[in-house]
């Protein structure tokens, strides 16, 4: 346990010169755009006279040089303090932590599925490279990885929502159906079925290629002809020796998706109208509301660090070397 | 030459070709077998696919033809796929080059640099970017490349870190040529392949991006794609679901040629690897 504390804390060390990094590049990208948040917001009601625009650009701290705007982002932000949206008129913190958990919902299902599928049927795969299974699922995982997932979003709502109604078009949850507790599970679990699929179908191929690589490998090395002439049954053989191995490089490939998986689910809330973390991103470039763009960019950094210390730790665990060459150091 | 008939015999890498080569034929001559502006307005608006000859795949609900609106997007799709990935494999070589052979403290910020590109979602990215600077083809190339160079930038850096402690590179230190010049003269053209063989999973990639931002509207306004198509279809989704399903069958169909493509090539390099 100890040596999994250590992990976590030369991780979130090494993580704050990236995490700075992300921040400046952000604050500078967000720079270059033409016109302010207080020009966007006198747009959406209607114009306004140089003083109130001055006012405003004082209040909101915009009339002052973009380092020293940069020094106060910065010190805000070792605070938790995210700044203020001016598109929804409310604490940028506030709204993240608002719409993060349909997020999460709509990540974790569809990690959840494609690393179980995607390892799954890389295992059947992998078990006999070449034969004629295997040629099946490297074709399917080909077409799988090629389909563009707002795009499966759309045929499987066509589909299984308007044509066969099984399954609601849009949303997170019915909203006002008063349900509670487990009822409520449920009616989610209901509104995830197409986003999850739509979302998790790429990945489930990236990860069924991954594993069956990696087995295709181990059956190469020495300790499986070992265990083949001790006369191991097949199953052990493919399950306990070759697959087993295989497993650390779609543990590594987990890590690597986290950011990948996270950018996708803005189209997938897109298509299905899910108020998370994704949505908000679009609505906040629909309402030219740059700080809001730049604490989405944050936050989303700071999952995906997030998420790779936690891939780190069950890596650690799987793999005894890894634990004990980071004692070592 | 041998090169090229091991590409030959691979089956993925010729179908892969076949695929490619007719999109990229057809795209290269949409300005022929469809003239004009493609978003202009060719009939009533709506009309089913296959019922009138002159427009075979109908119009969409502006009236436009869908099958040029096909073609030309398929120029759109090849170029900005291929172009982002040109300027990510070369921002890519070139950092990761640098960094491998300057080693120590650049390195150091040069690979924190590419930590950061890595941890901020690469197509949240893209969308800032493409809002922040108004949508235009060059931005959304340079956009969509923005989250794609890290990847050829950590294998050009491991092959630059294996390949300059040999003696071609030491004896080009001893004729006293600059290390910039030893890095970007004799370094880099040896790191290039493998990072090559990954260019066909960067094209994919850079094709799925940009349907996405233009399926959400960030894409060049003045242009027709597979992914506005798309969207504009997603409108009359209930009764004309063709018009969102026929774009994305062409997109598919990029994608699976391009890395049946990349496979043939990266088969057709390791094999040569195998020989030497």
């Amino acid at each position: 346990m100890n040596s999994a504390l250590r992990l976590i804390g030369r991780r979130a060390i090494s993580s704050i010169p990236v995490l700075l990094i992300v921040v400046i590049g952000t604050f500078f990208l967000l720079e270059l755009a033409p016109g302010d948040a207080v020009d966007a917001y006198l747009v959406s009601i209607g114009g306004g006279d140089a003083a109130l625009t001055e006012q405003l650009r004082a209040q909101y701290g915009l009339d002052q040089s973009p380092l020293s705007r940069l020094w106060f982002y910065v010190t805000a932000l070792l605070r938790f303090d995210l700044g203020w949206s001016v598109g929804f008129n409310r604490p940028i913190s506030e709204l993240i932590l608002e719409r993060l958990p349909n997020t999460f919902y709509l990540m974790g299902s569809a990690t959840a599925l494609s690393f179980v599928l995607g390892t799954a049927l890389g295992i059947v795969s992998g078990a006999r490279i070449g034969s004629f299974r295997d040629r099946l699922l490297s074709i399917g995982s080909l077409a799988l990885y090629a389909i563009p997932s707002f795009w499966l979003g759309l045929v499987l709502s066509v589909v299984f929502a308007v044509q066969l109604r099984w399954f609601p078009t849009s949303g997170i949850e019915t909203i006002a159906s008063g349900k509670a507790g487990f009822d409520r599970v449920l009616d989610i679990a209901r509104h995830l079925v197409l986003p999850v699929s739509a979302l998790s179908m790429i990945y489930l191929a990236l990860f069924l290629r991954v594993m069956r690589a990696g087995m295709a490998e181990i059956w190469r090395q020495d300790f499986v002809r070992a265990a083949r002439a001790k006369g191991i049954t097949r199953p052990r053989l493919v399950l306990r020796h070759v697959a087993r191995n295989a497993l650390l490089p779609v543990v590594t490939m987990l890590g690597l998706q986290a950011a990948s998986i996270l950018g996708g689910s803005v189209v997938i809330e897109s298509v299905f109208a899910i108020p998370g973390f994704g949505r908000l991103a679009q609505e906040a470039v629909a309402l030219r509301d740059a700080p809001l763009l730049m604490g989405i960019i944050v936050v989303s950094a700071l999952l995906v660090i997030f998420v790779n210390m936690v891939i780190d730790l069950i890596y650690a665990f799987l793999d005894p070397r890894v634990g004990a060459s980071e004692r070592n150091t | 030459m041998s090169a090229l008939i091991r590409f030959a015999r691979s089956p993925e890498g010729l179908a892969g070709l076949i695929i490619l080569t007719l999109l990229a034929s057809v795209a290269a001559l949409a300005p022929l077998l469809f003239p004009g502006d493609p978003l202009r307005i060719a009939g009533t608006p709506m009309i089913a696919p296959f019922t009138d000859p002159s427009l075979p795949l109908g119009t969409d609900r502006l009236g436009r033809n869908v099958l040029a609106g096909l073609v030309h997007g398929a120029r759109a799709s090849l170029i900005v796929g291929i172009a982002a990935a040109i300027v990510a494999v070369l921002i890519g070589s070139i950092v990761g080059t640098l960094a491998g052979f300057a080693g120590g403290l650049i390195d150091e910020a040069l690979m924190r640099v590419v930590d950061a590109f890595q941890i901020v979602p690469g197509f949240l990215l893209a969308l800032a970017f493409v809002s922040v600077l108004q949508p235009s083809l060059p931005i959304v190339i340079l956009a969509i490349a923005l989250g794609a160079w890290t990847g050829p930038a950590r294998l050009a850096r491991a092959e630059v870190l294996s390949i300059r402690e040999r003696d071609y590179v030491a004896s080009a230190r001893i004729i006293g040529m600059h290390p910039l010049e030893i890095a970007l003269r004799e370094v880099l053209p040896n790191a290039l392949p493998p990072v090559l063989a990954l260019s066909a999973v960067i094209v994919a990639g850079a094709v799925l991006t940009e349907a996405a931002l233009s399926f959400l509207g960030l894409g060049d306004p003045n242009i027709v794609t597979w992914g506005s198509m798309i969207a504009e279809g997603r409108a009359v989704l209930r009764s004309a679901p063709y018009l969102s399903i026929v774009p994305g069958i062409a997109l598919i169909a990029t994608v699976i040629g391009t890395y049946l493509l990349g496979e043939g090539v990266s088969a057709m390099l390791s094999r040569r690897e195998q020989q030497s």
